[in-house]
């Protein structure tokens, strides 16, 4: 084969004259085969997962959250005791089942496991005060505590999505007048016309919620959600509305419309899946903040109504035993730090691995 | 200089809007609690009760009411306290005093740790003092400000007796800053690491690193100079987390301050002491907000007024 002597001297193109037929071979069946793509095409999303799963603290963040959701599922069906009653023996009410240390028996179960020879299921976390199985407790404060956060996340990205991309979609007049009015919203102190609203609607909605399904739920967390729904949406429309601004003035968008897409085509095949990524990760991350804002109006005594109890609820419970109970602070208080943490860890994880410009 | 002018007043305007917003949801959210102010157990006369309605107002309708309440918050009249019977204002301003001493000398240490932390973290990246701090503000934002209160107060007060429970005559104030300060410090580190890596890689570092400038220099003046702006942003916010989270800090360190009375007058279901402090704290954080916005506008020229 004749050296690529080039034309010029720095120049790519190669001199053609110098070759001749017998310098182009042509390539054998097994060379082609040499040259096919052996691995198969990866989509965005599985190109993501890769990059997620190679992210040990996201991994063991799902791990966690995997353990967490599915011992709170389990663990009603197979604990006996209920998160509202007292604990009884043989169909009578144990009075001297309160503040019991983790793992020990009253004085009547003591007596009935003697007597009978059978063995009672063992109280993990001790008693409450009122001879409440503590661990019990704990399983449904953590349910309460992690479906209020995800249903006020979906709230959140409900509303916001919405609102969002009506005003980064149409934009002019109407975007001009949607942003002022989620400034003017983004500028009130929400956590006070939380607190504000919880108390009122506490005094208001108690009656009219009474029989109902959501009575069970206290008029407080109900106030909640209508707080998130008016609220906290603010931040994630801004958010949708500055991804679908940039991703609309894009040069593939405008390559797009130039050979004639239609609009709902880019939509489709453009705008939505640039979002998604930001999308889902806003969503993950306003998980634990609003566990923080439920704990915290718990801790205010604002929380879910009794018997029903939160992660925030118990640890206040405990606030009132705290130097003879340390543990049934540090327990609630263990598990709101790991759920956050692990949704927390999990959020930045998706974030790296799904989006880079985020980063 | 027009365009600073008008941004600014553009961005009071806001202020005073938001001001007003709060303060109506505040005042008709409250008329919505049934029951007004005399209607007791105990029967009072038609021409008494008549008498009190118009002694406070309460005959007029209810944007009237709201008028008369502003003109007199403007005057310095915030009312009287529903459970106690005496004047809310001196009572705010009594106890704000000692919250925002204590807010104050948390945002300050939350700032200057923040900053020092998130630069050490940036120049170290990816070696073991990045890792730790990375960890550490991990943790500190996953902790509620109450979890922490409670915890501290635990270990350190009850168990160790390293530091007295507060009273008034003998104030200690280390306890309860450093739980209102841990959230805020991780975030400000957080945010100084990001924004000092941003500004490490900027192409005027690596001139001022060609044109010889020692590493001291180019780390303090150019890097961090440019890296401190996303910090101002944080000052707003910051403000309204520390006034919210002294709510419960101060509840449990029993310090009483702003906060503890917020807490005592939802307890008590003292509506008009609700109703002022809310609008208090609102009005502060409206105004913290407001200021952080102008100064960041004013010190980042590159920002555009749009």
């Amino acid at each position: 084969m004749p050296s690529l002597d080039k034309k010029q001297f720095l120049s790519a193109q190669v001199d053609l004259s110098k070759f001749n037929d017998a310098s182009f071979e042509k390539a054998t069946d097994e060379e082609k085969k040499q040259q096919d793509v052996m691995g198969e095409s990866t989509t965005f999303f599985k190109d993501g997962m890769r990059r997620l799963r190679k992210n040990p603290f996201a991994m063991g963040s799902i791990v966690v959250l995997a353990l967490i959701i599915l011992i709170i599922l389990v663990a009603p069906h197979i604990c006996p005791y209920s998160y509202s009653q007292m604990i009884s023996v043989n169909g009578c009410r144990d009075k001297s089942s309160a503040n019991l240390a983790p793992f020990q028996y009253s004085e009547m179960e003591q007596d009935y496991i003697e007597k009978t020879g059978k063995s009672l299921f063992p109280h993990i976390f001790g008693t409450d005060s009122l001879g409440r199985d503590y661990f019990i407790r704990v399983i449904y404060g953590t349910r309460v505590s992690l479906s209020v956060g995800i249903v006020a996340a979906l709230m959140v990205l409900i509303i916001g999505l919405i609102y969002g991309s009506i005003a980064g979609y149409f934009g002019g007049t109407l975007d001009l007048i949607m942003m002022r009015i989620v400034d003017i919203i983004y500028s009130l102190p929400d956590m006070l016309i939380i607190i504000l609203l919880s108390v009122v609607l506490q005094e208001t909605l108690t009656p009219v919620l009474k029989g109902t399904v959501f009575s069970k739920l206290g008029a407080n967390m109900i106030s909640m959600f209508i707080v998130f729904g008016l609220l906290y949406w603010v931040g994630m429309a801004r958010l949708i509305r500055g991804q679908i601004l940039s991703i609309k003035n894009n040069e593939y968008v405008l390559a797009a419309r130039c050979i004639g897409t239609k609009s709902s085509r880019i939509l489709r095949k453009h705008i939505i899946p640039n979002c998604l990524s930001v999308i889902i990760i806003t969503t993950a991350l306003q998980v634990p903040s609003a566990i923080f804002t439920e704990s915290y109006l718990s801790f205010l005594g604002l929380g879910v109504a009794d018997p029903l109890t939160s992660l925030g609820s118990l640890a206040n419970e405990a606030r009132g035993a705290l130097q003879s109970y340390p543990y049934r602070l540090v327990i609630p208080a263990v598990v709101i730090c790991l759920i956050v943490l692990a949704l927390n860890l999990l959020g930045d994880g998706l974030r790296d691995a799904f989006d880079s410009k985020l980063n | 200089m027009g365009k600073y002018v008008s941004y600014i007043l553009k961005r009071v305007i806001l202020a005073i809007l938001s001001i007003i917003i709060v303060s109506a949801i505040t005042f008709f959210v409250m008329e919505l609690i049934p029951g007004g102010p005399f209607n007791k157990e105990k029967a009072t006369s038609a021409e008494a009760q008549k008498v009190l309605e118009q002694r406070y107002n309460l005959d007029k309708p209810v944007l009237q009411q709201y008028a008369i309440y502003m003109s007199n918050i403007v005057k310095g009249d915030w009312g009287v306290s529903l459970k106690t019977g005496r004047e809310i204002w001196p009572d705010i301003t009594s106890k704000f005093y000692v919250s925002a001493k204590l807010g104050l000398m948390a945002a300050v240490l939350a700032i200057i740790f923040g900053i020092i932390l998130g630069s050490i973290a940036a120049l170290t990246r990816n070696r073991w003092p990045d890792r730790t701090i990375v960890f550490l503000t991990t943790l500190g934002t996953a902790m509620p400000s109450f979890v922490l209160a409670t915890l501290l107060l635990l270990v350190f007060c009850m168990k160790l007796g390293m530091f007295p429970v507060w009273s008034a005559n003998n104030p200690n104030y280390t306890l309860p800053i450093i739980a209102l300060c841990v959230y805020p410090t991780a975030y400000i580190t957080r945010l100084t690491k990001t924004s000092m890596l941003d500004a490490l890689n900027q192409d005027f570092i690596r001139t001022a690193k060609a044109k010889g400038v020692t590493q001291n220099k180019l780390i303090f003046v150019h890097a961090l100079r440019n890296a401190l702006i996303p910090v101002v942003t944080y000052v707003g916010p910051m403000i309204a987390y520390i006034l919210t989270g002294s709510m419960v800090v101060e509840n449990i360190f029993t310090i009483g301050g702003l906060g503890t009375a917020f807490v005592q007058s939802i307890t008590n279901r003292d509506y008009t002491t609700i109703m002022a402090i809310t609008i208090f704290l609102a009005i502060l954080m409206v105004i913290a907000n407001m200021l952080t916005d102008i100064a960041y506008k004013l010190i980042d020229p590159r920002i555009n007024f749009e």
